[in-house]
């Protein structure tokens, strides 16, 4: 049984990162790295990864990392797969390190959506990682395939007009072995979930939610809360997907399965004030029975049916 | 080993010899015969390397870096679209110093949709921080392959290299030409030895924020890269001719340079057709030699130098133009020159998206330049009329024409 106290000790994140404080993506890092040990490899696409490991010559990142162009990640982690496979096989290295591809979901959803899918088609042996903050934090808060409807970004400063694509179930279409969310509020089923992917031959890809405290605009103090509240709204869901089938877990498993009772998605709504501009309108309402409902849906696909000739 | 082969199965077989680990490719005409011989070569056991069957060309360059800098030996092949479509990572692969040689097998750019060959692809890459190779025969393919991982490996270049060839002039036509054996290769050319790699037993972040503080110095040691390639480049193409008794030139290749009046310069195929005019003018009593420009980049700025001293004038062979301004080869060479030289340069464009460039057509505008007919900008296969010009009045024509 994993607890807390019994994670290693040993930080590869080390100190002097530039991320904001409260910031999603360096506190998964952290974890991540813990489940994953110090043999591996980080590639990093652009975005705002590649700005908070600290600036050249420092580095606050203490495994090897290569940084790439912002649609290039799947097939940098082709590359680096297949190099160290060459490497085994001349002999210079006994085992593989663990290849881990970290991105956005701007570089994930949308820039290199081709680039992971080519990857994972062709099986490559690798974890990609996506932290998704639901738009581009980078460049300064722009609206992604990812941003929630009714989201303020500043290219959807209305209030975003269409759903978020779920690029989990597109992972999963793609039949790879495992496909798991994540939640920062969740770490022991993150570090779980971590390292199960590690001991998984194939394509495996893991999501988190991020909030970002600048860019959902919440006190830097509460990215867990929300993360929490995201859980268990049922804005986020948290499951794996292996062998065919897929298994909630975490908050989201006691939800579905009666014992906890779901909360609104207003209240995880209201913690935020990306979605004020929606709510202080007429619409929206409309916005969170059409949050409510997508919810309601996800659900209900994840679930899956099971035909009648079984 | 001697074989007949294309030149694009001659690319594979020298990928092969110089013991290439890693190949992400994506397919364009012309370059797919490359790919299916290496993927061919992987699948019947005869060759030992990862074939990375990329699903873009952006791809197969990011791949290709990644794989690099995990210390494994790298190759990949394009051409044209392909080569456009990875120019972000083209840059990328010279910024973080990535030692990959990369064949591209120059074809026009579209539209209209053309496969055939001129130089505007690679010469659109020019200030990527690339090393590149202009190859005018079937064995100076292969040689030039072996030779390129020699030169990028060395630790005082650490650029990328690009091969190029000709689309079907080298690429589709089968000659034969002498393959080195592995082992032979193996000695001039051992394993990759890195200088920096992903290592997690030495963990360091590649290609960080870098603020204007460190910036201009990242970009000059890619200049000083270019610099000690000159070096390098003679250093081993000496080696090479040693070893296999092969010589192509270097920097360049001149060809009776040295007691003539005028000089043709040109890149790749049309200069192993210039040659053939600088025999059949010799024989009409005029003083020609040909001075063939290998390594585009870096660029021969010495030996054009001594070009200028020798010869009374230059007439330049561009298979590419720079739009708004004129052939590329002709603007670099000029620029060499300044200060230096006042011959006077013409420049000469011919070949684009395939046209046949006959020796007759060379000889023509070679003969016209000596006797001080040619204009500074000659296009000396172009059949333009008033109606492939876009003006006022040839609009005015054509709505006539439509009623
Ligand atoms: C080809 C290209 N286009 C645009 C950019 C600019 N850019 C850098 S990061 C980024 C957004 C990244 O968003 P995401 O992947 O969600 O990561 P986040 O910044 O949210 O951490 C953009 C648009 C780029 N680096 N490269
Ligand atoms: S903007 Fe958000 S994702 Fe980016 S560093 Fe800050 S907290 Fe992290
Ligand atoms: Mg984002």
């Amino acid at each position: 049984m994993v607890t807390l106290k019994s994670l290693p000790e040993e930080e590869l994140f080390l100190a002097g990162s530039t991320a904001c404080h409260g910031c999603p993506s360096s506190l998964a890092l952290r974890i991540a790295f813990k489940a994953l040990g110090s043999n591996m490899v980080l590639i990093v696409v652009a975005s705002c990864t590649s700005v908070l490991q600290g600036s050249y010559p420092l580095s606050a990142i203490n495994v090897p990392l290569l940084n790439i162009a912002f649609a290039a990640g799947g097939a940098g982690a082709s590359g680096a797969v297949a190099g160290f496979k060459a490497l085994k096989k001349r002999g210079e290295i006994e085992e593989e390190p663990t290849v881990v591809m970290w991105g956005g979901d701007g570089g994930t959803y949308d820039i290199g959506i081709q680039s992971l899918s080519g990857a994972a088609e062709r099986e490559t042996n690798f974890i990609y990682f996506c932290y998704n903050n639901e738009m581009y934090s980078n460049t300064g808060t722009q609206r992604s395939g990812a941003t929630p409807l009714g989201a303020w970004t500043t290219t959807t400063p209305a209030g975003k007009h269409q759903h978020r694509k779920d690029i989990a179930q597109i992972m999963i279409a793609h039949r790879i072995p495992y496909v798991a969310t994540v939640s920062l509020a969740y770490p022991l089923d993150f570090y779980q979930k971590m390292q199960k992917a590690k001991s998984i031959v194939g394509t495996k890809y893991i999501e988190l939610l991020a909030p970002c405290p600048p860019g959902w605009k919440f006190p830097s103090s509460k990215t867990i809360e929300v993360s929490r509240l995201a859980v268990q709204s049922g804005m986020w869901l948290l499951y794996e997907h292996e062998n065919g089938e897929t298994r909630f877990t975490a908050a989201t498993k006691k939800i579905i399965e009666g014992k906890v009772k779901k909360r609104p998605v207003k209240e995880y709504l209201e913690m935020q004030g990306r979605f004020r501009p929606v709510l202080e309108k007429p619409e929206g309402k409309e916005a969170e029975d059409l949050l409510e409902k997508e919810v309601t849906e996800s659900i209900r696909r994840l679930k899956g049916w099971v035909p009648e000739y079984i | 080993m001697r074989v007949l082969e294309t030149g694009n199965h001659l690319v594979a077989l020298a990928v092969r010899a110089a013991g290439v680990e890693v190949v992400p490719a994506y397919p364009i005409t012309p370059q797919t015969q490359v790919i299916e011989k290496v993927a061919e070569l992987i699948a019947g056991g005869h060759m030992d390397a990862e074939y990375i069957p990329v699903e873009s060309e952006h791809s197969a360059c990011a791949a290709l870096i990644a794989a690099s800098l995990t210390g494994a030996r790298a190759f990949s092949a394009t051409s044209a679209h392909g080569l456009a479509y990875m120019h972000e990572m083209v840059h990328f692969a010279a910024g973080i110093r990535a030692p990959v040689v990369m064949a591209n097998i120059n074809r026009a750019l579209g539209p209209g949709w053309n496969i055939w060959c001129d130089h505007q692809d690679s010469i659109s890459q020019r200030d990527t921080g690339w090393l590149q190779i202009y190859v005018a025969s079937h064995q100076e393919v292969i040689d030039s392959v072996i030779q390129g991982f020699k030169i990028t490996e060395n630790w005082s270049v650490m650029l990328p290299l690009m091969v190029n060839l000709d689309a079907f002039v080298l690429s589709h036509t089968y000659t034969d030409a002498e393959v080195p054996e592995i082992e032979e290769v193996r000695e001039f050319l051992p394993p990759y030895k890195p200088r920096w790699k992903l290592d997690p037993r030495f963990p360091v972040t590649h290609g960080s924020v870098v603020y204007p503080d460190d910036f201009s110095e990242t970009r000059q040691s890619m200049q000083i890269g270019q610099n000690n390639a000159r070096r390098v480049i003679k250093e081993v193409c000496r080696d090479y001719a040693e070893v296999f008794g092969r010589w192509h030139g270097d920097m360049v290749e001149e060809y009776l340079i040295d007691d003539a009046e005028i000089a043709i310069v040109a890149m790749g195929t049309l200069a192993s057709e210039s040659r053939v005019v600088v025999d059949v003018l010799r024989q009409e009593g005029l003083r020609v030699g040909l001075f063939r420009i290998r390594f585009f980049r870096p660029f021969p700025i010495e030996e054009i130098r001594s070009l200028g001293e020798r010869v009374k004038s230059i007439l330049v062979i561009d298979r590419n133009y720079s739009y708004g301004m004129e052939g590329a080869v002709f603007t670099e060479l000029k620029g060499a020159l300044y200060g230096f030289s006042n011959v006077p340069v013409r420049n000469l464009i011919v070949g684009l998206g395939g046209r046949d460039v006959s020796y007759e057509l060379i000889a023509d505008m070679t003969r016209k330049a000596i006797s001080g007919e040619l204009g500074e900008i000659t296009w000396g296969d172009s059949r333009i009329t008033p109606s492939h010009r876009v003006t006022l009045e040839c609009l005015e024509e054509f709505k006539k024409l439509l009623g």
